[in-house]
C-alpha cells in the first residue's frame, strides 16, 4: 500500500486537537490544584499513606506506558501503510488500556469495600474525582481504538483514517502524561506523606 | 410502586414542579403561551422544513452568528424583566412594606439576572458578532470546523433552554450568579435551583470552550495570504486574544461546576463546610475563571469599537501596535488578578497588595486604548452615526467604571465598598457601558453585511441616548447608596436608612433604559419593513476599511469567490485608494464547502436531556443521553462525506448575479 | 450630536446637583461619615483615589468634547490627515502618565494594605477588648469571653478602646460590616478571621454584606460605643440575666430564624466559640460538645 499524505485541512484538525488537549490540560490542572489543597483534609478518614499500594500502581503505570508505546508503533505502521500491523498494534493498545482500567476499578472497589468512599473526606472526594476523570478519558480512548480498528479493517489506511489515528495517538500520549502526574503527585507523594 | 416511579421520574413530579408563586406562575404561563404561539405560527405557515434546512442544520458562520444574536436579544428581554422586578421590589420594600416578592423569589430573580445577562446576553452578542465578522475579516470562507461551530451554538441554545425551563418546572438558584458554597451546597439549597444553574452553565460553557478552539485555529490557519499577524484587523486581533483566554479559563469553570455538582449529587466534600471541604477553593477557582471572563466579554467589544472608530473617522486607527500590545497586556494581567474579588476573605496583606497592584496595572493599557481611539478621531472627518453615539456613551461611562475599578483595587478601600451597591454600580459601568454598548455598536455596524440593508438611524440614535442617560440615572444613585452602607441583594430595608428616594431614581433610570430597548426593537421592525429604502447596494455602506466590506451585502454563503490577496492593514481601504481589485475573475477556481448537518441540534438536544435528567436525578435518562451523545459523535466523526464542490462556472454565475442585482 | 451631548451632560450635572442637595439634607452617608480611626483612613483613601482618577477622567472628557466639536464631518476647516496614525510623543505621554499614577497608587496600596490590615491589633494605651462573633441563620451572636456574656444582634463596646472582633460562622459565609467603623470581613465556618476597630461614641448600624439565604436582609445589628461606665453597667446587666447561653440554649439559637430582636445572655458555655469553629474541622466534634456542654 502506498503512503498517505497529510493535507492542510488535516493540519488544521491536528492543531485544533492540540488546542483541545490544552483545554483538557487546564481541566486536569484545576482538579490537581483542588487535590493539592484538599489532600490533607482527611477528616478522620484514611490518608494516602493508609490507602495506596505503590507496587500495584506501578504495574498500572507500566501497562499504560507500554500502551503508549504500542500506540506509537501503530502510527508508524500506519504511515508506512501496513494495514495488518496497524490493527495488531491497535488491538495490543486496546488490551493494555483495558487492563489498566480494570486495575483502577479494582483499586477503587477495594477502597469502597474497606468502608470508605468519596463521601468520607475532602481528600477522598478529590482523589476519586481526579483519578476517575482520567479513567473516563481512558474509557473514551478505548472506544476510539475500537472504532479505529473497525474502520481500518473496513477501509484500509485512507487519508481520513491516518488523520484520525494521529489525533488518537496525541490523545493517548496526553493521557499518559497526565497519568505520570497523577502517579507522582497523588501516589508517590501520597505514600511518602507530603 | 413508588420505587418504580422514582426510577422512571427521579425526583421529578409535575404537580410539585409547577411554580406556586403568582409571579413565577405568571411568567411560566406567559412563556408557555409564547412558545405555543410561535410553534403554532411556524406550523401554520409550514415553515418547519425551511427552518430545519436553512437554519437548524446550517453550518454557515453568518447564519450561526445571527442565531446567537437572536437568542441574546430574547434573553436580554428576559434579563430586563428581572431588572424591572428587582427595581420594583427595592423601590417598594421599605419599613413595614415587604414589597411585591418574597425573599426567595427576589433572590432567584437577581441570580437569574446575573447569570442570564453574562452567559446568554453578553456572550451571545459577542459570539454572534465573532461568528459573523471574523471569517469575513480574514478572507476565509468559513471557520476551521464548521460542524463544531454549529455544535457550539446549539449547546449555547440548550443551556439557554435549560435555564428558562427552571422557570416552568421547579425553581432557579437563589444563591447569586456565582453560587458560593456552602450556600449553594445541598445542605443549604436542597432544591433543584442550583442544579439548573450548574447544568445550564455547564452545557453552554462546553460550547464556549469548543468555540475557543475553533476560532483560534480559524485565525491562526485561515487568514488570507499576505495577512501577517500585524496586518490583521483589530477586531480579529481582539478575538484571537480573547480565544486564548477562553481556552485557558473555561475548562476551570467546567471543572469547578463539576466539583460543585459532585458535592450536591454524590455527597462529596470539595466545598462543603466540614467533611474536609474548603469553600475558599471554590471562590478561588470560580474567580480564576470569572475575572478573565469579564475581559473575554470586553476585549471583542474593544475590537469592534476600534474598527468602528477608524471607519467613521475616515482615518487609520491610531497606534495600531500599541492597541495590539494593550489587548495582550490586558489579557495577561486579567489572569492574575482574580483574588481582588475577595480581599475580604482574610488573606495576608502581601497577597492582597500584590493582587491590588496587578489589578491597577490593567488600567494602564485600558487608558491607552481610550486615548488611541480619541486620537483616531483627531484630524479625521468623524461621522456621528449611531455606532459612534454608542462609542461616545462608552467613553463617558466606561472611564467612570475604570476609575471606580482602580478604587476597588485598593484592598483597604475595597473592605468598605465590597458587596455594596457601589460595587454593583462599578461592574455595570464596565459591563453595560463597555461590553453592551460596544457590542450594540458592532451589531449596528455589521448588520447590513448579513441582511443587505442598514438599520434605521433615528431610532438607533434614540436608543443609544436613552441607554446613556438612563444609565446615569440607574447607576449613579447606586454608587451613593453603596457609600451609604447599602449592601447588594437586599430584598428589604429600613425606612430610617433614607435609601428609598435613590432606589426610586434608579428605577426611573431603568425605565429609561427600557424605553431604549423598545426603540431598538422598533428599530429592527421598522428597518425590516422599510428595507427597500435602506438597501446596501454597494456592500460597503460605511466606506469601510477591512475585507468584509469587499463582498456584496448580504455576503454570499461562500463569502469570497476567490481568496483575496492582502498587502496592508486596511486591505479594502488600500484597494479602494489604489483602485486595485483584491481578486480577479481569473483567480476563481472550484471550491469545497461544508455540507449542512444536524449534528449540532442532535448533540445539544441530548445535552439538554442529560442536564434535565441530572437536575431531577433521573439516572437512566442521564445515562441513555450520554451514551447517545457518544454514539452521535462517533457517527459524525466517522463520516468522510462532509463537503461538496462548487465549480468555477457556478461561482462566476453567482458573482455575476450579485453584481447585476442592483444595476438592473 | 453636539446639542444632544450637551443636553445629556447638562442633565447629568442637574442630577448631580440634586443628589448633592439630597445628600446634604441630613441623610447619613455612612462611609463618608466615619466614626473610628480605621473607617476614617478608609474614607481618606476614597477621597484620594477619586481625585487621582479624576486626573485622568477629566482630561478624557475634555478631549472627547473638543474632538467632537473640532473633527465632526461638518467642520471642513479642520485638518484632515487620513494617515495620521502614530506619534511617539503622544503615545509616550499616555503610556507614561498612567504608569506614574499607578506607581504612586501602588505605593499607596502597599502602605494602606499593611497599615489597615484587619488582622492587625490597634496599638493604643488600652488592651484591645476581645469580642467573638458568630454568624447564624439569620442573626449575629456576640460573645464576650472575659465577661462570659453574649448578645444577639447588638453589642456594646467602650468608646476609644480598641476592639478585636474574632469572626466565624456556624452557617454559610457571611460578611461582617459596620460601615462607619471599618470595612467588612467574611465570616466562614471552620475558620476565624479578625477585624480590629476603634469607635467614637455613638450607635452604628451593621449588617451582613454577603448573601446567606432567605433571612439575609434582616441580618442587621447595632454596635453601641459608650463610655466606660455605661459599658460596665451593660455587662453587669447581662451577667445578671436569667437567660443563660448553655449548649441547649445555643442549639435553640442555632435554628434558622429571621429578623431576630436583641437578646442578652449570661454564663456563656466555655469554649463555645472555639467549638463552633472546630465542629467543621473534625468529625463528631459537635456530638462530643453537646454532651459536655450542658453542665
Amino acid at each position: 500500500m502506498s503512503q498517505v499524505k497529510i493535507s492542510t485541512a488535516d493540519n488544521r484538525t491536528l492543531l485544533g486537537f492540540w488546542i483541545y488537549l490544552m483545554t483538557d490540560c487546564v481541566l486536569f490542572g484545576s482538579l490537581f490544584a483542588t487535590y493539592a489543597v484538599l489532600h490533607q483534609n482527611t477528616f478522620g478518614g484514611p490518608s494516602g499513606q493508609d490507602l495506596f499500594e505503590l507496587p500495584y500502581v506501578l504495574v498500572e503505570t507500566l501497562l499504560l506506558l507500554t500502551s503508549s508505546f504500542t500506540a506509537g508503533v501503530a502510527i508508524l505502521a500506519a504511515k508506512a501503510g501496513r494495514k495488518k500491523q496497524v490493527i495488531g498494534w491497535l488491538v495490543a493498545t486496546l488490551l493494555l488500556g483495558l487492563s489498566f482500567l480494570v486495575m483502577e476499578i479494582v483499586e477503587f472497589q477495594e477502597i469502597l469495600s474497606s468502608g470508605y468512599s468519596w463521601e468520607t473526606s475532602g481528600f477522598l472526594s478529590s482523589f476519586f474525582t481526579l483519578v476517575a476523570t482520567h479513567g473516563a478519558h481512558i474509557t473514551i480512548g478505548l472506544i476510539w481504538i475500537g472504532v479505529m480498528v473497525w474502520r481500518v479493517w473496513k477501509l484500509g489506511i485512507t487519508q481520513g483514517n491516518l488523520r484520525r489515528l494521529m489525533i488518537f495517538s496525541l490523545f493517548w500520549h496526553f493521557l499518559d502524561v497526565v497519568w505520570i502526574f497523577i502517579f507522582t503527585i497523588v501516589y508517590l507523594m501520597g505514600v511518602i506523606g507530603i | 410502586m413508588d420505587s418504580i416511579k422514582h426510577f422512571i421520574f427521579g425526583d421529578f413530579n409535575l404537580v410539585d414542579a409547577i411554580p406556586k408563586e403568582m409571579v413565577t406562575l405568571g411568567g411560566a404561563i406567559g412563556i408557555t403561551l409564547g412558545l405555543l404561539s410561535i410553534l403554532g405560527l411556524v406550523t401554520y405557515f409550514k415553515k418547519w422544513g425551511y427552518l430545519w434546512k436553512n437554519w437548524f442544520t446550517t453550518i454557515d458562520h453568518k447564519k450561526i452568528g445571527v442565531m446567537y444574536i437572536i437568542v441574546a436579544v430574547v434573553m436580554l428581554l428576559r434579563g430586563f424583566a428581572d431588572v424591572i422586578m428587582m427595581r420594583l421590589q427595592q423601590a417598594t420594600s421599605v419599613g413595614s412594606s415587604q414589597g411585591l416578592f418574597t425573599a426567595d423569589t427576589f433572590q432567584q430573580v437577581f441570580s437569574a439576572h446575573g447569570t442570564i445577562m453574562i452567559f446568554f446576553v453578553a456572550m451571545g452578542l459577542m459570539f454572534g458578532l465573532i461568528n459573523i465578522v471574523v471569517p469575513l475579516q480574514i478572507g476565509a470562507r468559513d471557520v476551521a470546523f464548521p460542524a463544531v461551530n454549529a455544535i457550539s451554538f446549539w449547546l449555547f441554545a440548550a443551556g439557554m433552554v435549560l435555564i428558562n425551563t427552571s422557570m416552568l418546572l421547579g425553581e432557579f438558584s437563589a444563591a447569586g450568579w456565582l453560587a458560593y458554597p456552602p450556600l449553594s451546597g445541598i445542605e443549604f439549597s436542597p432544591g433543584v435551583g442550583v442544579d439548573y444553574w450548574i447544568w445550564a452553565l455547564q452545557v453552554a460553557g462546553i460550547g464556549t470552550t469548543l468555540s475557543g478552539v475553533n476560532f483560534l485555529v480559524t485565525i491562526m490557519k485561515m487568514r488570507a495570504p499576505g495577512m501577517k499577524l500585524m496586518k490583521m484587523p483589530i477586531f480579529t486581533w481582539s478575538v484571537l486574544i480573547t480565544m486564548v483566554m477562553v481556552i485557558s479559563v473555561f475548562p476551570i469553570l467546567t471543572g469547578t461546576l463539576g466539583m460543585l455538582s459532585l458535592d450536591r449529587l454524590m455527597g462529596m466534600h470539595f466545598f462543603t463546610a466540614g467533611g474536609g471541604g474548603n469553600m475558599m477553593m471554590y471562590v478561588n477557582l470560580i474567580w480564576a475563571w470569572g475575572h478573565p471572563e469579564v475581559y473575554i466579554l470586553v476585549l471583542p467589544a474593544f475590537g469592534a469599537l476600534s474598527d468602528i472608530v477608524a471607519t467613521y473617522s475616515r482615518k487609520k486607527l491610531f497606534g495600531y501596535p500599541s492597541m495590539v500590545w494593550a489587548l495582550a497586556a490586558i489579557a495577561f494581567f486579567s489572569m492574575i488578578v482574580w483574588l481582588h474579588h475577595f480581599f475580604t476573605m482574610g488573606a495576608g496583606s502581601e497577597v492582597n497588595a500584590f493582587f491590588g497592584i496587578t489589578t491597577m496595572i490593567i488600567a494602564i493599557p485600558t487608558g491607552v486604548k481610550i486615548f488611541n481611539w480619541l486620537f483616531t478621531m483627531a484630524r479625521g472627518r468623524v461621522r456621528f452615526d449611531s455606532p459612534m453615539v454608542w462609542f461616545i456613551g462608552f467613553v463617558f461611562l466606561f472611564t467612570v467604571g475604570g476609575m471606580t475599578g482602580v478604587m476597588l483595587a485598593v484592598p483597604a478601600l475595597d473592605y468598605q465598598v465590597h458587596n455594596s451597591l457601589f460595587l454593583v454600580a462599578h461592574f455595570h459601568n464596565t459591563i453595560i457601558a463597555g461590553v453592551v454598548f460596544g457590542l450594540f455598536a458592532g451589531v449596528t455596524y455589521w448588520f447590513p453585511k448579513v441582511f443587505g440593508f442598514t438599520l434605521h438611524e433615528g431610532l438607533g440614535k434614540a436608543a443609544a441616548w436613552l441607554w446613556f442617560i438612563g444609565f446615569a440615572f440607574a447607576f449613579g444613585p447606586l454608587y451613593v447608596l453603596g457609600l451609604m452602607g447599602a449592601t447588594r441583594r437586599l430584598d428589604h430595608y429600613a425606612e430610617s436608612t433614607g435609601w428609598q428616594p435613590l432606589f426610586l431614581v434608579a428605577g426611573f433610570g431603568a425605565a429609561l433604559i427600557g424605553v431604549g430597548i423598545v426603540c431598538q426593537l422598533l428599530q429592527v421592525v421598522i428597518s425590516i419593513k422599510n428595507r427597500k429604502k435602506n438597501l446596501d447596494k454597494t456592500g460597503d455602506p460605511w466606506n469601510g476599511r477591512t475585507l468584509e466590506w469587499a463582498v456584496p451585502s448580504p455576503a454570499p454563503f461562500y463569502n469570497f469567490p476567490a481568496i483575496p490577496n492582502v498587502t496592508s492593514r486596511d486591505a479594502f481601504w488600500q484597494a479602494k485608494q489604489t483602485k486595485t481589485p483584491l481578486w480577479r475573475d481569473s483567480d476563481i477556481v472550484d471550491i469545497h464547502m461544508p455540507k449542512n448537518t444536524s449534528i449540532g441540534v442532535v448533540i445539544a438536544g441530548l445535552a439538554f436531556v442529560v442536564g434535565f435528567a441530572i437536575v431531577w436525578h433521573i439516572v437512566w435518562l442521564a445515562v441513555v443521553g450520554l451514551v447517545a451523545i457518544i454514539v452521535s459523535v462517533i457517527v459524525r466523526a466517522t463520516n468522510d462525506d462532509t463537503s461538496y464542490t462548487i465549480t468555477r462556472e457556478e461561482l462566476l454565475a453567482m458573482e455575476k448575479e450579485h453584481k447585476q442585482r442592483y444595476t438592473a | 450630536m453636539k446639542t444632544k451631548l450637551f443636553l445629556t451632560l447638562g442633565l447629568v450635572v442637574i442630577v448631580a446637583v440634586l443628589l448633592t442637595v439630597y445628600l446634604t439634607s441630613g441623610v447619613n452617608v455612612e462611609i463618608l461619615n466615619p466614626k473610628g480611626i480605621i473607617a476614617e483612613q478608609q474614607r481618606d483613601l476614597i477621597v484620594l483615589t477619586v481625585f487621582l482618577g479624576l486626573f485622568v477622567v477629566i482630561p478624557v472628557y475634555i478631549m472627547t468634547i473638543f474632538i467632537i466639536f473640532r473633527y465632526h464631518e461638518g467642520n471642513k476647516k479642520a485638518k484632515y490627515s487620513p494617515n495620521f496614525s502614530d506619534s511617539l510623543l503622544a503615545e509616550t505621554i499616555w503610556w507614561g502618565i498612567p504608569i506614574i499614577i499607578i506607581v504612586f497608587l501602588s505605593i499607596v496600596t502597599v502602605v494602606s494594605t499593611f497599615k489597615l490590615d484587619p488582622h492587625k491589633p490597634i496599638v493604643g494605651d488600652k488592651d484591645p477588648l476581645q469580642v467573638q462573633v458568630v454568624s447564624l441563620d439569620w442573626k449575629w451572636l456576640f460573645i464576650y469571653p472575659e465577661e462570659s456574656v453574649a448578645s444577639v444582634n447588638y453589642a456594646v463596646i467602650p468608646e476609644g478602646r480598641p476592639v478585636d472582633f474574632a469572626l466565624t460562622s456556624d452557617t454559610v459565609m457571611n460578611s461582617f460590616w459596620v460601615p462607619q467603623l471599618a470595612g467588612q470581613i467574611y465570616n466562614m465556618p471552620g475558620m476565624i478571621t479578625h477585624l480590629n476597630i476603634s469607635a467614637d461614641k455613638g450607635s452604628y448600624n451593621g449588617s451582613s454584606a454577603n448573601i446567606s439565604g432567605e433571612g439575609f436582609a434582616g441580618m442587621k445589628f447595632v454596635i453601641q460605643a459608650t463610655d466606660q461606665n455605661d459599658y460596665k453597667s451593660w455587662i453587669k446587666k447581662a451577667q445578671a440575666s436569667d437567660n443563660q447561653l448553655s449548649q441547649s440554649a445555643y442549639d435553640e439559637l442555632y435554628k434558622p430564624s429571621k429578623n431576630n430582636s436583641v437578646e442578652q445572655y449570661s454564663n456563656v458555655r466555655d469554649h463555645l466559640f472555639n467549638d463552633v469553629v472546630n465542629k467543621y474541622m473534625m468529625p463528631d466534634m459537635s456530638k462530643n460538645h453537646s454532651s459536655e456542654g450542658d453542665k
